[in-house]
């Protein structure tokens, strides 16, 4: 095996990379391009003008980091809905799980990925942070 | 004529500290913008960009790293030996730029009446028409290569740690390993020029339009060289030394800020020098088109070379992984010593018969 060659290609291509464009995303001033179906924080869907989700605690039970906490209540119109809805982001691992199980199509996961904060009770989104904007 | 200090004229003395001045600025300079030019030049080639936020595209960078090594915590193990510990650092650094006093950046530039060599220890002497310098100029740079393994070794010996004697003693056996490969080289560059003074071997290389640079002559003496004096400085890929700071230890582990900051000028210091001593030997030296009718144009060449073997350096430590140490000292021993010996026969019957 001749020790020479592999060297001089090795050689031949980095120097074919240094008239390359770097690949290198310039993070804060340019932000990444998220896939659609990216798994960042959640959101609960709304139908006429109010939550889609109606407390079947499917998610809480999929859920292997077990940071879903979901207490049902009874609305206006006799239907159950969730009165208390809050997820840990601490604890989420955001495997997508509990959107995959929820029957009403109730969650979904946006593109927001930039969850940084200073203080530890701020991570737990209750249901008012976690609702679409409509 | 002037004022006569020991027989040479005042000029001379201020012309020798005028030359040590560009030389001591230029090698300082050049060392702190190659850690610059090495990140981003190693950082386009792994396709990604360097420093880019200190300064445009990261240009202060070095004055930054300066600036934090500057302010760090000086810490001195209790039990190490402290003469040797602070006087190490100045070892491994001192004798990367005396080795410039007897390289030639250029041919002779007229200055008031003075005809001045550009090389530091050489001067042109009116009767004999011409210029002396030291006519053993490449065995003094052998003798400062030696010297700079002693700084290793005191590191290494001084820091009073397990670690960073192991780390010492094997960079140091992997310096003197291939310090003899690169004599035995330079040994067949002196077979063709037949004088050791490095202004000599300069005008040697100067005919034929590039062709007598010596590296047409002898390349596989230039291969040599250049590879051993990559392991010389420490190099990638034989840095175990550096990497083993990465990883376990080193010989320089104890050091902190300025000292630390020291050795890490010697590597680049060392670079530049060795990147000189190839270019002069092998390339040429201030050698190029129209240098010897524009005397100022020699330097320009100079520098362009240096600064081309310094791209290639970087380029190899982009490109290679590192040696382990018992390939490294194979290597040394068994691969290159002999070439470089088998190298001076066949110089020398080729010579005998031509």
């Amino acid at each position: 095996m001749n020790p020479i060659t592999p060297i001089i290609n090795g050689l031949k291509i980095t120097l074919s990379h240094l008239f390359k464009k770097p690949v290198t995303l310039q993070y804060p001033d340019e932000r990444p391009d998220v896939a659609e179906r990216f798994r960042g924080l959640h959101g609960l869907k709304v139908s006429h003008s109010k939550a889609k989700c109606v407390a079947c605690y499917l998610c809480p039970t999929v859920c292997p980091a077990k940071c879903i906490t979901v207490e049902a209540g009874e609305d206006s119109n006799h239907d159950k809905y969730a009165a208390r809805y809050e997820i840990d982001m601490l604890r989420c691992i955001f495997c997508g799980y509990c959107v995959e199980a929820c029957p009403v199509d109730a969650l979904k996961m946006t593109g927001e990925f930039e969850l940084a904060n200073y203080r530890r009770r701020d991570f737990v989104f209750t249901k008012d942070r976690l609702l679409e904007k409509k | 004529m002037g004022i006569e200090i020991l027989g040479l004229p005042l000029m001379y003395y201020i012309a020798m500290l005028g030359k040590v001045l560009v030389a001591f600025v230029f090698v300082l300079l050049t060392v702190a913008y190659a850690t610059y030019a090495e990140r981003k030049i190693i950082g386009h080639m792994q396709v990604r960009l360097g420093p880019m936020r200190t300064g445009w595209h990261g240009i202060l960078q070095p004055i930054a790293d300066g600036i934090k090594l500057f302010f760090k915590e000086e810490i001195i193990p209790k039990e190490a030996s402290t003469f040797a510990f602070l006087i190490a650092p100045l070892i491994a650094l001192i004798p990367a730029f005396l080795t410039f006093a007897v390289i030639p950046f250029g041919g002779t530039i007229e200055v008031a009446g003075y005809k001045i060599p550009l090389q530091i220890a050489s001067y042109f002497d009116t009767t004999a028409g011409k210029v002396f310098d030291i006519n053993v100029g490449v065995l003094y740079i052998l003798a400062m290569s030696s010297l700079g393994v002693y700084g290793v070794v005191l590191a290494g010996w001084a820091s009073n740690s397990k670690y960073s004697l192991m780390g010492g003693l094997r960079s140091s056996a992997q310096m003197i390993s291939y310090e003899l490969s690169a004599g035995i080289a330079i040994i067949s560059i002196f077979m063709l020029s037949g004088t050791l003074s490095l202004n000599k071997i300069v005008e040697l290389q100067s005919g034929m339009g590039g062709f007598d640079w010596y590296i047409f002559k002898q390349p596989l003496a230039a291969f040599l060289f250049f590879i051993c004096a990559l392991a010389e400085i420490n190099r990638t890929p034989f840095d175990l030394a550096e990497a083993e700071s990465e990883l376990v230890s080193g010989f320089c582990t104890e050091y902190s800020s300025m000292k630390y900051a020291m050795f890490f000028m010697a590597e680049y210091a060392n670079m530049v020098t060795v990147c000189a001593l190839t270019a002069t030997l092998f390339l040429g030296g201030w050698n190029g088109p129209m240098a010897v009718a524009t005397p100022l144009l020699g330097p320009v060449y100079f520098v362009a070379k240096v600064y081309l073997l310094m791209f290639v350096c970087m380029w190899i430590r982009a490109t290679l992984p590192r040696y382990r140490y018992d390939q490294l000292m194979a290597l040394g021993w068994k691969v290159l010593l002999p070439l470089a010996l088998l190298n001076i026969v066949v110089t020398g019957i080729v010579g005998y018969f031509i």
